[in-house]
């Protein structure tokens, strides 16, 4: 009881610390799914147009890589940011750069895979009448991920809905840094396992609500759009 | 893609086709030259979707060669298709009309003039701004005419298409053909409606089990038909 007045406190008289955490996690989730879209969208779009041997591997390693443990994908990513790795030179290890690459990485599969399932699903709907209105293969690609859209948001937020969850990666690459590299993940961790039970759970409360909010936007969106386009 | 060429005339040679094992089409011989709409008729099963599908270049014969004006290339240049079943995009109807206008060509200044023009030939002006997909059946089927005729065709290939229409719908879309027919557009469709063939088309082959067995004036099949194939069927009997 006392702990959870103690976090509602905290949310209501918007502590700075706090808010500066929500935003970095914010910040950090979504270039995390906008970096993963990039390569994402187009990936798994181009991997359910081709043919090519070997394409059935490469279908089921990205499904089973939507499992990444996020320890895994942090301890990679620190190896190649780490002052020996290769990417070394560039100063990344601790930073907010480190912890978008890292939760990219994670989340690119889930975006990757979900994007070509649904692709190959209205290509199959589509393919006559595209092949009859001569659709060359670039625009074939471009008008898929176009009419599959609403779809493509569900992929978008299932995979940021794994970034903002994810705890691993971010301690790994961002060091849990105060004021620089703390999300809420991180510090809901820290907080906890030095007792300070009630930041720990006003931070939990926000990333609920806050991926709530995401979620219902998306959905609003999606629904006008359907509604629209059919 | 609007080449010189002509897509006329369409001509199949000794084609066949075989799906694993199964032969589809039985080294049939056709000519489509200009003129009146030519109809296929055939029970189901005849081969005549698989047959309008090759002519539309989206099937290459196993053996045998399709050509349309001279050229072997089978990239729709001035064809179009109405598929038996078919498929809207998951856009307005106008939207579905401008993306097949954008594909084939149509200057951008152009499109919004010409969705205009299609929607109201296909009596679809009312639905301009509707998703495609939650129109009603026969509404779809006049779409996808308007879709096709957007392609400025001087082939049109229709396969039923009106199977599941009403008898007003179904005026509708003889109307749009006949318009079409009569500005020169190549019409080869595939009917099962013989009173639409007899309204409609110019000549008719008849073919069963993937062969042509047929092919002759209209007026003159429906008197006399020749071969026994098409006497039975033309008497209502099974037919294979
Ligand atoms: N891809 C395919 N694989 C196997 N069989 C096929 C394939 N496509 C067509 N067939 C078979 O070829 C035959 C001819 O099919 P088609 O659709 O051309 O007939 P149709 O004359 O249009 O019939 P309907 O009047 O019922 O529309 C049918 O027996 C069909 O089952
Ligand atoms: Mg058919």
């Amino acid at each position: 009881m006392l702990e959870s007045a103690s976090a509602f406190h905290l949310i209501l008289s918007g502590d700075p610390t706090l808010f500066a955490i929500v935003r970095l996690s914010l910040a950090v989730s979504l270039s995390a799914v906008l970096l993963a879209a990039l390569v994402g969208l187009p990936l798994g779009g181009l991997l359910a147009l081709t043919r090519f041997p070997g394409r059935d591997a490469v279908v089921v390693l990205i499904n089973a890589f939507m499992g990444l443990p996020p320890v895994v994908v942090g301890l990679t990513v620190f190896l190649l940011l780490s002052r020996s790795g290769p990417l070394g030179s560039f100063g990344l290890l601790f930073t907010p750069t480190a912890m978008v690459i890292a939760q990219a990485v994670l989340i690119t599969p889930i975006i990757a895979a979900l994007t070509r399932q649904t692709v190959e699903d209205l290509w199959s709907e589509y393919r006559d009448e595209m092949n009859a209105m001569g659709v060359g293969p670039a625009q074939r690609l471009a008008t898929l991920l176009y009419d599959a859209r609403f779809s493509l948001v569900t992929a978008m937020l299932a995979g940021f809905g794994r970034a903002a969850a994810e705890v691993g990666a971010v301690m790994i690459v961002g060091g849990n840094i105060e004021g620089f590299t703390r999300t809420m993940t991180t510090a809901i961790a820290l907080e906890t396992s030095k007792g300070d039970l009630p930041l720990a759970m006003g931070l939990g409360a926000i990333l609920l609500t806050l991926i709530l909010l995401i979620n219902s936007a998306a959905w609003g969106v999606r629904a006008i759009g359907e509604r629209q386009a059919g | 893609m609007r080449g010189p060429v002509s897509e006329l005339p369409l001509v199949f040679e000794a084609v066949c086709y075989a799906v694993g094992g199964t032969q589809i089409l039985r080294s049939l011989d056709l000519t489509i030259a200009p003129g009146a709409p030519s109809a296929i008729i055939g029970p189901n099963g005849s081969g005549k979707t698989t047959l309008l599908r090759m002519a539309m270049g989206l099937l290459a014969p196993t053996s045998g060669r399709v050509t349309w004006g001279g050229q072997t290339d089978p990239a729709p240049r001035r064809r179009a298709i109405l598929f038996q079943r078919p498929v809207m995009l998951r856009r307005t109807a106008a939207g579905n009309i401008a993306y097949a206008l954008r594909q084939a060509g149509c200057p951008s200044a152009r499109v919004a003039g010409r969705v205009e023009e299609l929607l109201a030939q296909a009596g679809l002006s009312g639905l301009a701004s509707r998703p495609a997909r939650r129109l009603s059946g026969g509404e779809q089927q006049r779409l996808a005419l308007a879709r096709a005729l957007a392609r400025d065709p001087e082939l049109l290939l229709l396969d039923e298409p009106t199977a599941n229409l009403d008898p007003a719908a179904t005026r509708a879309v003889e109307d749009i053909v006949r318009i079409a027919a009569q500005s020169g557009v190549k019409i080869l469709m595939a009917s099962h409606d013989l009173g639409q063939v007899r309204r409609l088309a110019g000549d008719v082959r008849f073919m069963s089990a993937g062969a042509m067995h047929e092919s002759a004036p209209a007026a003159e099949f429906f008197q006399s038909a020749k071969s026994p194939e098409a006497q039975a069927f033309l008497r209502g009997d099974i037919v294979t």
